[in-house]
């Protein structure tokens, strides 16, 4: 009876304005003798967004698949939603990522399967939802992501662009209340890779949806941390200019070689005076 | 030197370690749910029909080969009739279990391999694992019971064309009367026989697939690691058929006759 308590007492903390929704302490990770991860600890608060950035190899995509539990850290603390995972089995792990929409690099959309199929993938195979609902919510996501017309073609059939909103749509499908953004925009034009960053951006502000965010695109790492979606009267979507209290809501970190070396948000990080961070952002 | 023996080692050690957890995995999850019943008709249809055509072909061509050379050696004995007892007992305890092993290893082993390696190198199965799909029981399941079922189905659709070829040649080639071949044919056969004819198929089936499966999955490397998991797949399965058909066949020589 106690453990029920404690239980809906953590239900209502991570309900809480401010809740931290996942957390790293301390967690290393080493493939032999490549020590990817050294020491890397930090909070993702609800509602916020954290974007992760550093030169290619630096094990930003490994901090994001060790919170979906892909990879296992060799030691620290990983929670989830208030739920311990780093030591969770395969098995143990499906109920955390529930709650969890993860974007592959390039998408990772099944290419055997449609566009209808893809994003209403989970619902269809791990639910027991009525096809008729399932079907309303994949034309629903795929309208929010602006790609309702596609519904019945294959990923090969898409650009990158819509390929990758497509890996957002199937993401969101099921209402996760965490993103996790593995180079979203990587290899995209910066036209495309806006309508990227909008997508983010609207899932962030509209949905009330944490995000954290891998890339070394900085131009798209700025353009989320300094903007912000909110619909007007007539319930169009607009991107705006964030406000200073909304910007502070986006944090940067920035890793080498396993290394935080940086912490802080979009301003902080342009007026940091570490060799390395200027090298990076010139 | 150590130490790259050493490493070579320690790989090996841990391909088996993996290929034995993931063999592990597959038996319980088949016996437990969820369970992906579409996928398990596709692959059954897949493995089952698909390979339908190749199978015919190899044991049609394989009972007449073997008719034509053993006749041939017969008949300077004047032993030309009992060519049916010859083909009926090489085809169905020997040729036709491991032929169309071998043809199922070529087809539907490389086929596995390539498509989990393309998978495995895109992060498709990153993200069915990340949308809460267990990428054993939604892929390797399937495969591993439609190998295991259908094997020994296509081994004796193999054997049967297989004594069909025979007899062709038999008949026409060596003017054996047919009813003279069908005898012949049941005469030589025992139960122990089809019993062996039909219990290695099961472990070949599940060799083949297991072996693609395992291999298919651990591909890195982009594309040309996939074309390498296709050729390991087909090499190490072909060799696992022909490694298995001594043991097996060792076994059931001591338990049955």
């Amino acid at each position: 009876m106690a453990t029920q308590t404690n239980q809906l007492t953590a239900k209502q903390v991570l309900n809480e304005t401010g809740a931290p929704v996942i957390v790293f302490d301390h967690v290393q990770l080493a493939f032999d003798d490549k020590v990817v991860l050294k020491d890397i600890s930090f909070t993702l608060i609800k509602g916020h967004t954290k974007i992760i950035i550093g030169a290619s190899g630096s094990g930003k995509s490994t901090a994001l698949k060790i919170i979906v539990g892909l990879l296992r850290a060799d030691s620290g603390v990983v929670w989830v939603n208030g739920q311990r995972v780093d030591q969770l089995s395969e098995q143990d792990m499906m109920p955390v990522r529930a709650d969890l929409g993860m974007i592959f690099q390039e998408g990772a959309l099944f290419d055997s399967l449609t566009v209808r199929e893809n994003v209403g993938y989970k619902l269809y195979e791990e639910t027991q939802l009525p096809l008729e609902e399932v079907d309303a919510r994949v034309e629903e996501v795929l309208g929010f992501v602006g790609l309702r017309e596609h519904i019945d073609k294959m990923p090969s059939e898409l650009s990158g662009g819509q390929r990758r909103r497509v890996a957002i749509a199937r993401a969101m499908a099921f209402k996760p209340s965490i993103m996790l953004y593995d180079e979203a925009t990587t290899g995209l034009d910066p036209i495309t890779a806006t309508t990227v960053d909008d997508e983010m951006l609207k899932l962030r502000d509209l949905e009330n949806v944490s995000s954290i965010i891998v890339t070394h695109q900085l131009r798209d790492a700025f353009y989320v941390a300094e903007h912000m979606a909110q619909r007007d009267r007539d319930g169009n979507v607009r991107i705006v200019r964030a406000g200073a209290a909304k910007e502070r809501e986006a944090e940067f970190i920035m890793l080498k070689d396993g290394l935080i070396i940086f912490e802080g948000d979009a301003d902080a990080l342009r007026k940091s005076q570490n060799p390395y961070i200027m090298e990076f952002l010139s | 030197m150590i130490t790259a023996i050493e490493r070579r080692l320690k790989s090996a050690a841990l391909e088996a370690q993996e290929y034995v957890y993931l063999t592990a995995s597959a038996i319980y999850a088949a016996g437990t749910r969820p369970r992906y019943k579409h996928d398990i008709w596709e692959q059954l249809d897949g493995i089952g029909f698909g390979s339908l055509t190749v199978v015919l072909l190899a044991g049609l061509f394989t009972g007449a080969a073997l008719a034509l050379q053993s006749g041939q050696t017969l008949d300077q004995f004047g032993a030309r009739p009992v060519v049916g007892r010859l083909v009926s007992a090489s085809m169905i305890k020997e040729l036709g279990p491991v032929l169309t092993a071998l043809m199922l290893t070529g087809r539907i082993g490389s086929g596995i391999a390539a498509e989990l390696g393309s998978m495995a190198v895109t992060d498709q199965i990153n993200a069915l694992r990340a949308l809460g799909t267990d990428p054993v029981r939604k892929l390797v399941v399937p495969r591993v019971l439609a190998g295991f079922l259908m094997a020994p189905v296509l081994t004796v659709v193999s054997d049967f064309v297989g004594i069909l070829g025979g007899w062709v040649v038999a008949r026409f080639t060596f003017q054996v009367n047919s009813g003279l071949y069908w005898s012949s044919v049941t005469k030589g056969l025992y139960l122990q026989d089809v019993y062996m004819g039909l219990i290695k198929p099961f472990v070949f089936g599940f060799l083949i697939v297991t072996i693609a499966c395992h291999v298919g999955l651990r591909t890195t490397g982009g594309t040309a690691g996939v074309g390498r998991a296709t050729t390991i797949s087909v090499v190490a399965g072909s060799v696992a058929v022909i490694a298995a058909d001594f043991f097996v066949g060792q076994v059931l020589f001591m338990l049955l006759y």
